[in-house]
């Protein structure tokens, strides 16, 4: 399994390529929706994206629609602090398979991860 | 000897692991941080905190920088903001991530006054776990130091 972790944030991107990592599955990750897509243009595919919600240059919600517009049918699973309904239903809108709200937990990666499975 | 000071160290970093927990400073999620590191990653929690000080750093003089203008952008203050609560909350940084939600409420609220001092509550709370956080990962050199001794 492989997976793609999109966040602005160095520290969350360290912790969740170490979270994907102890589970063993090997996975890359960028700093914005712009090199999410970009990356998928460029050829490479992902079981798994984990998909922040707040960036600059595009944010979680954009690429997600980018994406599925591009025919990407990965799991993609939501990773935002947001918890209020209205704040995430454009982004479960936008394509999203799963939500799950910071901070990701191992737990919370396993119930993704199943989903997938 | 060695042993038996490798093994005071860890108490000693058990103990004040716990009274930072005690303290409401760290929350459970630094917890599951400390259970991603391993011999394959030994310097994890280390690594982490250093990204997580040196970003939170460049946050909090942002967010200074915005608050010194006469008319505060609270968007970008509140942008700022945003991403010092993910990165507190992701590393189980519990009362920085409570003052930076508290300036949150203030910058919505569009009242400077209160964002001044919510700021303050931040910059005291950072400060607080930064010394912590130094203290803590000297015990861990400590260790990894005369463990490698032994070896």
């Amino acid at each position: 399994m492989t997976a793609l972790v999109v966040d602005d944030n160095m520290v969350n991107r360290t912790i969740h390529h170490q979270l994907l990592d102890n589970l063993g599955i090997e996975n890359v990750a960028v700093g914005n929706g712009k090199e999410a897509v970009d990356i998928h243009c460029s050829g490479k595919a992902f079981d798994l994206i984990l998909m922040d919600m707040d960036m600059p240059i595009m944010n979680g919600i954009e690429a997600t629609r980018k994406l599925r517009e591009m025919g990407i049918r990965s799991m993609i699973a939501g990773v935002s602090t947001r918890s209020m309904e209205q704040e995430i239903r454009e982004f479960i809108e936008a394509g999203l398979d799963d939500y799950q709200e910071k901070p990701l937990t191992v737990s919370k990666l396993i119930s993704i991860i199943r989903k997938i499975n | 000897m060695n042993q038996m000071a490798i093994a005071a160290l860890k108490n000693q970093y058990k103990s004040f692991v716990q009274s930072m927990f005690d303290e409401g400073v760290l929350d459970n999620q630094f917890s599951q941080l400390q259970d991603l590191q391993d011999s394959s990653n030994p310097n994890f929690v280390d690594e982490v905190i250093t990204l997580f000080c040196n970003d939170a750093e460049r946050i909090i003089t942002e967010m200074n920088r915005y608050l010194n203008y006469q008319n505060v952008d609270f968007s970008k203050l509140d942008s700022h903001v945003h991403q010092l609560k993910g990165s507190s909350s992701s590393i189980g940084a519990h009362r920085l991530k409570l003052a930076c939600v508290n300036l949150r409420q203030a910058s919505y609220e569009r009242n400077k006054e209160e964002c001044v001092e919510a700021f303050n509550s931040i910059r005291h709370e950072y400060c607080l776990l930064r010394s912590k956080f130094q203290f803590l990962m000297q015990i861990e050199r400590r260790i990894v130091a005369l463990e490698n001794n032994q070896q």
